[in-house]
């Protein structure tokens, strides 16, 4: 897998440059909503990194003093959001939740975007039967509902080696390596347009090898839309993970993610309501914070995509 | 289509194939049948033949329309599918009949009505919606309408899929109603928002050409510029969009069903997926791989024939 691959930030090109940061930063200072869904964001992050010394409790310690086999209820014996069906303390599980959302939402999208990206620009760059044969690739992943695919190969691997196989870099791994055609096709629809431009001439007729082409002076060029796409994965993957361990495909417990933290709480929804109500909102408050950092950074980065 | 449902069809065999014990798993774990009987039965099914031998004989099957036998059912996996098939469709169709009309509505009125207070209403409402976990909307509204039983506007009571539903023999069309009201409002949310997303901005380009300013020129009333004329060219692109959005009502509907103990596909597919079904699970990310080829395909179709500037060679 190349995951070392030479991409240059945007600001390393000289050549074609649309528009300085300082615009960008302007127009998104404008999006109010956006700038709050990346403060929020910041928070959730730093929560995340930090969950060691926020937490107030080991999110694995059962409590035994005051569990008797039911949920605790908030505020019972400083658990703030009271504890699971297994005397858990709830908020240490969610912010240690956090920890295990967050990464696998952007391992899994960095993985999406670097294999999107090259085969999207090869795709796009050279045409022909590269082309064809790229994009046949990412129709048949695009016609197999992704939810059912993912569950399936969750399924396998768990019954290959016991569900403690189905650890953090295997769900990374598998959901990263089914959801780039969408970043390949897009990657793909820019190339072909910046192929065409008068400065990818300019670049071959001085004897620039491919790659240097592809990477150096295509690829910053249409990093705009890549960026604007990663997030929204970002916010898409936190919610495939969550669907997945909630289902009991995804993170195994006793790791605590805000998907398989509610997996047990639809048959205690009558005795412990709040098992069911934070996961849901921690995961609901992160999403709509990345979906409107998204949305911002596309009305900064390129306001004529949409 | 048909050689991409090949591709496809290859793909999903070999993925299935890499369980640990293949088409066999289930019977791995039961403690009567000996290494002796899967040796004998792995040689009776074929299985013994390398892996693209066994994917031609399974093909040939399922040209002939035989899906092979699910073991998790115990009957054809053709007739566990047809079974729960009606479900299925009842639970998507009611979702996707109600999405569609509630996000073309919501598109409209906020783009006719661009940056007033329902415009942002609106707007906030598709955002909520495509950031909603489908499965922790579905607890909530349960936790809302079944647990702490809050009545509808009106006094209509909800009904829980799972609790009372009439059986076939006694079709109660209300009583199918009041069933379906909380799987069909938790399946669409976040196709409501995501359509009428895209109705607004689809609208919001329409009424800016210059054939809905002659239109109105000419006198038609505002309302009709916006539906004769707007809404039939506003449409157009949405036709993709909803054709794109359609693997997303299939693995919704697995969510859906599995939370709401709908008697569905979905259901089905999950039980299938703990016991490692093969045929089953093969069986049906076929069928809903051909649905979302299908539709792929029709949607170019409608494109092409609403839109005559489509041109496909």
């Amino acid at each position: 897998m190349a995951t070392a691959l030479p991409i240059t930030p945007p600001t390393a090109l000289t050549e074609e440059q649309p528009r300085s940061r300082n615009t960008v930063w302007r127009r998104f200072r404008r999006h109010r909503i956006a700038l709050a869904g990346a403060v929020i964001l910041i928070l959730l992050v730093l929560i995340a990194i930090f969950a060691k010394f926020i937490a107030p409790w080991d999110p694995n310690y059962i409590d035994n003093a005051h569990w008797q086999g039911y949920p605790l209820a908030p505020g019972v014996a400083g658990h703030i959001l009271g504890s699971d069906e297994n005397g858990r303390d709830l908020l240490s599980r969610l912010i240690f939740g956090a920890q295990i959302s967050l990464t696998v939402a952007v391992f899994s999208v960095f993985m999406e975007i670097v294999i999107g990206t090259v085969l999207g620009a090869i795709s796009g760059y050279y045409g022909g039967w590269v082309d064809f044969a790229i994009m046949r690739l990412t129709d048949v992943v695009l016609s197999i509902p992704l939810l059912p695919l993912l569950l399936v190969i969750t399924a396998i691997v768990a019954d290959t080696s016991n569900k403690a196989a189905l650890n953090f870099g295997v769900i990374v791994l598998i959901i990263g390596g089914l959801s780039w055609p969408s970043v390949a096709r897009l990657v793909r629809a820019s190339f072909l347009s910046l192929r065409e431009r008068e400065f990818t001439e300019a670049a071959r007729a001085l004897g620039n090898r491919d790659g240097r082409i592809i990477f150096r002076h295509l690829l910053p060029n249409a990093i705009a839309p890549i960026i604007v796409q990663a997030t929204l994965e970002v916010a898409n993957v936190i919610i495939l993970e969550s669907t997945l361990s909630f289902l009991g495909f995804g993170i195994q417990p006793p790791t605590a993610s805000w998907g398989n933290m509610l997996a047990n709480a639809q048959s205690n929804i009558t005795i412990a309501p709040w098992a069911a109500i934070f996961p849901g909102l921690c995961i609901l408050i992160t999403v709509l914070a990345i979906n409107y950092l998204g949305d911002g950074l596309r009305d900064a980065l390129d306001p004529n995509m949409r | 289509m048909i050689p991409l449902l090949l591709l496809v069809s290859i793909v999903l065999f070999s993925i299935l194939q890499e369980a640990p014990g293949g088409p066999l798993t289930p019977y791995l774990q039961n403690p009567h049948i000996t290494a002796a009987d899967i040796a004998r039965l792995k040689h009776n099914l074929g299985l013994d033949q390398p892996p693209p031998i066994q994917y031609l004989h399974w093909l040939g099957r399922v040209l002939h329309g035989d899906f092979g036998w699910s073991q998790s059912n115990s009957e054809p996996v053709t007739q566990a599918i047809v079974e729960r098939l009606p479900a299925t469709l009842e639970l998507m169709g009611a979702s996707f009949v109600f999405s569609l009309a509630i996000g073309v509505a919501f598109g409209i009125i906020s783009a006719v009505r661009q940056y007033s207070w329902i415009d942002y209403l609106v707007t906030t409402f598709s955002f909520f919606g495509q950031s909603m976990p489908v499965f922790w909307f579905a607890l909530m509204l349960q936790l809302l309408f079944a647990v702490y039983g809050i009545p509808l506007p009106g006094g209509y009571k909800i009904a829980l899929p799972s609790a009372g539903i009439s059986t076939s023999d006694s079709f109660d069309f209300a009583d199918r109603l009041t069933h379906l009201i909380l799987p069909t409002i938790v399946l669409s949310l976040a196709f409501i928002a995501q359509y009428s997303r895209f109705m607004r901005s689809s609208m919001l380009e329409v009424i800016r050409t210059d054939y809905m300013r002659t239109a109105a020129a000419k006198g038609v009333s505002q309302i009709g510029v916006i539906f004769r004329h707007g809404l039939k060219n506003a449409l157009i692109p949405l036709v993709t969009i909803v054709a794109l959005t359609l693997p997303g009502l299939v693995a919704g509907a697995v969510i859906t069903e599995q939370i709401f103990a709908w008697p569905g596909m979905g259901r089905l597919f999950i039980t299938a997926l703990s016991q490692f079904d093969f045929a089953l699970l093969m069986g049906y990310m076929m069928l809903t791989s051909f649905l979302v080829i299908v539709c792929n395909l029709l949607a170019d179709i409608c494109y092409a024939w609403l839109d005559p500037r489509v041109k496909y060679s």
